[in-house]
């Protein structure tokens, strides 16, 4: 319920569909990445790039060297004599097997180091994300994350499987073939960089266009999938109401918008390639033409052999350049896909200074409480002090509230004052409209949101002084958003403790209500759930759901409108099981339906984050307040 | 499966057709430009006839201008059929999916219907954009090169013959061996998106219980096994690039070898011989372009697979032809239905209903949970067939109803229930897209909505977040039930639609019921007893059994479960509003 409300309240960062921010420091970042695990290997890849790169670049030179030094004097001769001939072509059957396998290295290691990166990247990414508090999970949705994993990472390693060895083996064929065309004629080089200026001149212009429409197209596409998500969520009413053909409206706008987009991206990236193609043509005209006058009047020592190996340099020169720029929109769009996974990288983690940690315990001889390694069912807070002793402190539930203040975000506090006495063995139950305050509370107790003023004590510890893994351990949560896993049934009860055997599993579903139903189902409980456990129902769901506490057995248990969607015959029976279970042990209970919390020991109704009114259920009813108007009805709940 | 994919070309077959017709122009423009460049060579250059350079350069360049033209125009036209096809594929599936049935529906998730609908599309559409462009372009180049560099000199071209099919075999070979393997990545990949999802939906879950490790560890597993396999992929793959080169690099050696030794024995030019060696790169590069395709459409196979799934399915429940149009009254009669959502279960879901409800009855239904409550529901307005037996509303069989009719007389509100991104108004004229604003003010005061809409600032023109999470649950319960209120239905269903209202709501709502809609037959699905306890008759279902039909007083005399629920609820209870 709480989620709700934080959602309406704080705004969803969304991440605008743009280019990179600061690409140098994403390149820089990424290329870390690259280097940190793959230094020999990106060396070595390196080398081989410009190995095979030059051996490109020799392929265009040689055929000068063969024309001007071997065929043109032998022609004519009667009795040519092709040794010469023969060691050079020799020699570049050499230079081109060195080249064949440097490309063939390269690209195994390109692979290894790829996969590797994204390997890394994906890991990284993920385990951090367990490290973030629940907060960013709250203003981010789960469909941008979800991108990062698929769209980013995929467009991640187009650009680093492909796009930067491109470049970089561009970048060396450029400079190499610059220094070709220097070498042979420097004049026919100048009007070539001319040339060259204009081609990347107009490429720039293309490429800036079908950029501008690809994140527009980016933008549609958002958009259509959030309307397809949203109708299709929600198909079954759209059926019940025979609202096809209104859906189908909405649908078409969009559809037609994402296209118009789509066209145009599509249109000026289709574009490029030929017009940088076919201005390389027009530069190779221009040569000739000009080589051609210069040549012939005898200016600046221009052979027709350099002219022949300059027109076929200048290709060597114009494709690469026109390689580099298909790559760019590519590069641009990793980048900003980087970036945002950086982004989410660099969230700040859940901070935890506890140093206070759960052990197993056992009493020795004079009743004092003791640490021990095998599982004893008593269960002791270690509390290591600054003079270095530890004292050990039993767990019982006794949790305090003392006058806690809380606010999703600074400005708008949404508790007020709240103190709440469990002690061992109490039912305490919240009631209360929806936004008063309920989950929340329990979220400070788990330490989900941390509070901003007032005091939480746990068995007398503050809870910012206990590890927050030993404290939530502590603690059996049962949602009513039920969260079940693709696996088994028995997989997802045992979530709540992994070494549970099987008939710890079965114990704790009985408890729960949910073995009958359970070996009702095909397989029993190795039946696989899948989709969230689509195939069961709202309250099959929730049985399992506390099943799954029941089997981590947790000394202090939150119930959170868990038993909302179970009939109220089969809640009476869970309640029963629970009940046994949580004898001498704290229970929190939320629920808007009364029978559920009848029986607490003390009741707390909050109104806008304020408890105002607490005591047991005949005690608040006898009141005749707040409590009593909504047992009565004449309040809404919820 | 390919012709029912093109059959969504539709209108953008000119653009389809156009496209590969540019793209050959194209490519025999890019066959005769080296052509002209080696005759700018010979006769030009070497003959030091600057007439010549003239005329052949500026035929060059008229060319390049032409091939430029060429080259947008099917770029252009290629952009438009893609996107085209896509969008008109799109359409497609989501109308087809506006017919599913409820069965239908179950069948696929949701999640994976909004995949197929997004991102396979896409793979289909830059599939789609190759196939028209290079695959075209590269056979058509293939082709002219072919003759052409055979028209320059026979003799060496048939270094080319010895080339090409050693090439062909190795790069079939190569897709040969990872095609597979790339479909299990594939395969892998949605295992991975679901370990993720399900973490970001469950992360309170996941921290409550301090498995953070756990989730890492799943997560690795799949990360691992998705490096092992992509690595494996693309080192075999890897083989492509220097495969090529090999055998442009031999090409090349021999035709230089073999040519140099024809130029000296002048029965070739040294322009021809350049030209020779273009061709050599054209015919390679297109070759491995086309290996490139053969890549690309392997892979797409599997989404297009998965959209003519979605195109294939046919809905199961239609409307017959002669439907019968108007529904006499909200009359309800059960003859021996049973129901299984599966064709062939071992177990019916609903089992031999027999159950007679008069126009204008209010009928209370109360069972455990899983007692196929909504199941005996969605029957009435057709959303499921029954298995067996007969279900008339009326007096006529569902069966035999236009399915719109029937739908538009029978109002449900379902169990788990939505609204949508708009404001109330918008949402409230799904019910009735003409109702005026005082009908919405009725309807909603009907539902006891109107209080609460009052005191939004803007009223009935609030506009509600997607899924309306900006209304309270209560709230949005009275809504849907507004909603459904504005069909002015012959019979209305309400499947557990006022769990999170309060009991006094609960019943000005039941008595705005009886007294301004006595004519509409009332169904009510509810947990609590009160919210049926004054019904004309309820109905307790048991495990798909009617266990007992009566009124309250008459069923707390004899049936034992009804006693069961009553007494849980009740037991302790001061007073029940």
């Amino acid at each position: 319920m709480a989620e709700k409300l934080k959602k309406s309240t704080l705004p969803m960062k969304k991440p605008p569909m743009r280019g990179p921010r600061d690409a140098s420091k994403t390149i820089k970042r990424l290329l870390s990445y690259i280097f940190k695990g793959h230094k020999l290997r990106m060396a070595f890849v390196l080398i081989c790039i410009l190995l095979s790169a030059v051996a490109g670049v020799a392929s265009s030179v040689f055929l000068q060297i063969l024309i001007d030094d071997f065929i043109t004097p032998m022609i004519g001769q009667i009795n040519p004599d092709f040794t010469g001939l023969a060691v050079a072509v020799l020699t570049m059957a050499g230079i081109y097997l060195i080249g064949v396998i440097s490309t063939f290295m390269y690209n195994r290691l390109m692979v290894v180091i790829s996969q590797g990166v994204l390997k890394d990247i994906r890991d990284e990414m993920f385990s951090h994300m367990q490290n973030l508090p629940i907060r960013y999970f709250d203003t981010h949705s789960h469909g941008d994350i979800m991108s990062y994993y698929t769209n980013d990472t995929d467009t991640l390693r187009q650009m680093i499987s492909q796009s930067i060895p491109q470049v970089f083996s561009s970048l060396v064929t450029i400079v190499a073939v610059f220094a070709a065309m220097v070498a042979t004629n420097i004049w026919l080089t100048i009007i070539v960089l001319v040339t060259i200026a204009v081609i990347m001149f107009v490429g720039n212009k293309i490429t800036a266009k079908s950029g501008k429409y690809f994140i527009k197209q980016q933008q549609s596409i958002a958009a259509t999938n959030g309307y397809i998500e949203e109708m299709i969520n929600g198909q079954k009413v759209v059926k019940v109401f025979c609202h096809e053909e209104e859906a189908k409206e909405g649908f078409d706008r969009l559809n037609e918008e994402l296209c118009v987009n789509a066209t145009e991206a599509n249109r000026y990236a289709n574009i490029l390639m030929p017009v940088m193609g076919n201005m390389g043509h027009l530069q190779y005209a221009l040569i000739a033409i000009i080589g051609g006058a210069l040549g012939i009047s005898g200016f600046g020592g221009i052979t027709l052999g350099a002219i022949a190996s300059f027109l076929q340099l200048s290709r060597n020169f114009t494709m690469p350049i026109s390689q580099v720029s298909q790559q760019i929109n590519s590069i641009v769009m990793a980048l900003a896909g980087a970036e945002r996974i950086f982004t989410l990288m660099d969230e700040e983690a859940e901070t935890d200074e506890g140093y206070v940690t759960l052990v197993n315990a056992k009493r020795n001889l004079n009743g004092e409480i003791v640490e021990t390694p095998e599982h004893t069912g008593l269960w002791a807070w270690k509390h290591p002090h600054n003079d270095g002793t530890v004292t050990y402190t039993e767990l019982k539930g006794d949790v305090r509230l003392t006058e806690v203040d809380f606010g999703y975000n600074e400005n708008k506090i949404v508790l007020h004052d709240v103190s709440v006495f469990a002690e061992p063995g109490q039912k305490v139950a919240f009631v209360g409209a929806t936004g008063a305050g309920k989950t929340t509370i329990t979220n400070l107790i788990n330490r989900f949101y941390d509070i901003a003023d007032g005091k939480i004590r746990y068995d007398g510890i503050n809870i910012n002084k206990i590890k927050k893994a030993d404290l939530r351990r502590s603690l059996g949560v049962v949602l009513q958003d039920v969260n079940l896993f693709t696996g088994t049934v028995m997989e997802n009860i045992r979530y709540g403790k992994l070494d549970a055997t099987d008939d710890e599993v079965y114990a704790a579903a009985k408890r729960a209500n949910a073995d009958g139903f359970i070996r009702m189902l095909p397989d029993g409980y190795n039946t696989m759930l899948e989709g969230d456990g689509s195939g069961l129902s709202q309250g099959q769901r929730q049985l399992i759901s506390i099943a799954r506490a029941a089997v981590a057995d947790p000394p202090v248990m939150i119930l959170d409108e868990a038993t909302s969607s179970i009939d109220t015959r089969t809640e009476a029976i869970v309640q029963k099981g629970m009940d046994r279970l949580m004898a001498g042990r704290t229970v929190f209970v939320i629920a808007h339906r009364l029978s559920t919390v009848r029986n607490s020991d003390v009741i707390m109704v909050l109104e806008q984050g304020r408890i105002i009114e607490r005591g047991n259920h005949d005690k608040l009813i006898a009141e005749h307040g707040k409590y009593y108007q909504l047992y009565t009805g004449a309040f809404e709940l919820e | 499966m390919i012709r029912k994919l093109l059959s969504c070309v539709g209108e953008y077959k000119k653009s389809s057709v156009l496209t590969p017709v540019f793209v050959t122009l194209e490519a025999v423009m890019e066959v005769i430009i080296p052509l002209l460049m080696a005759f700018l060579i010979d006769e030009g250059i070497n003959k030091s006839d600057m007439g010549a350079i003239l005329k052949i350069g500026g035929l060059l360049v008229a060319s390049t201008l032409v091939s430029l033209l060429f080259g947008a125009l099917s770029g252009h036209y290629a952009a438009v059929a893609s996107a085209g096809f896509a969008k008109n594929l799109r359409q497609r599936m989501y109308y087809k999916i506006q017919n599913f049935s409820f069965r239908n529906i179950d069948k696929f998730s949701t999640a994976s219907l909004v995949t197929r609908l997004t991102t396979d599309v896409t793979n289909v559409q830059n599939a789609y954009q190759m196939v028209i462009r290079i695959a075209v372009r590269c056979p058509v180049l293939l082709f002219f090169s072919l003759i052409m560099s055979f028209s320059v000199n026979p003799q060496l071209s048939l270094v080319f013959l010895c080339i090409i099919p050693v090439l062909a075999f190795v790069l079939l070979f190569i897709i040969k061996i990872v095609h597979p393997i790339f479909e299990r990545v594939f395969r892998t990949y949605d295992k991975l998106n679901n370990v993720v999802q399900e973490n970001l939906h469950g992360i309170r879950v996941v921290k409550s219980f301090v498995r953070e490790d756990y989730e890492r560890e799943k997560f690795g597993k799949v990360s691992a096994s998705i490096y092992k396999d992509f690595t494996k992929a693309e080192k075999i793959l890897a083989f492509n690039s220097p495969v090529m080169q090999t055998a442009v690099y031999v090409a090349i050696l021999a035709i230089s070898w073999l040519g140099a030794k024809m130029i000296i024995g002048s029965t070739m030019t040294t322009g021809q011989l350049m030209s020779l060696i273009s061709y050599v790169m054209q015919i390679l590069m297109s070759l491995m372009m086309l290996s490139m395709v053969f890549v690309m459409i392997t892979i797409s196979r599997a989404s297009v697979e998965r959209i003519v799934e979605v195109l294939d399915e046919e809905s199961d429940i239609v409307s017959k032809e002669n439907a019968v149009k108007e529904v006499k009254d909200g009359s309800i009669s059960f003859d021996n239905v049973n129901f299984s959502y599966a064709r062939k279960a071992d177990k019916n879901v609903l089992d031999g209903i027999n159950l007679n409800i008069k126009s204008g009855e209010t009928v209370g239904i109360i069972g455990g949970t899983g007692s196929s409550k909504s199941s005996f529901v969605q029957l009435i307005p057709r959303l499921y067939d029954v298995s067996e037996g007969s279900l008339k509303v009326g007096g006529v069989d569902v069966r035999d109803y236009d399915i719109e009719a029937l739908r538009e007389n029978v109002a449900m509100v379902l169990q788990k229930n939505v609204l949508f991104s708009g404001t109330i108004k918008e949402n409230l004229r799904w019910g009735n897209k003409e109702a005026s604003d005082e009908e919405l003010v009725r309807v909603c005061r009907l539902a006891q909505a109107d209080d609460f809409i009052e005191t939004f600032p803007d009223k009935y023109d609030t506009y509600i977040e997607q899924g309306g999470t900006n209304v309270s649950g209560g709230q949005k319960q009275r809504l849907c039930i507004a909603r459904a209120l504005l069909k002015k239905p012959k019979i209305l269903i309400l499947d557990d639609s006022t769990s999170a209202v309060d009991t006094r709501t609960d019943a000005l709502i039941r008595k705005a019921f009886r007294e301004e809609i006595p004519d509409t037959t009332k169904l009510i699905i509810a947990q609590r007893i009160s919210s049926v306890q004054d019904a004309d008759k309820i109905i307790v279902l048991d495990d798909g059994k009617i266990n007992g039909v009566g009124t309250h007083e008459e069923l707390l005399k004899t049936n034992d479960i009804y006693k069961e629920v009553y007494y849980s609820q009740t037991k302790e209870a001061v007073s029940n509003g």
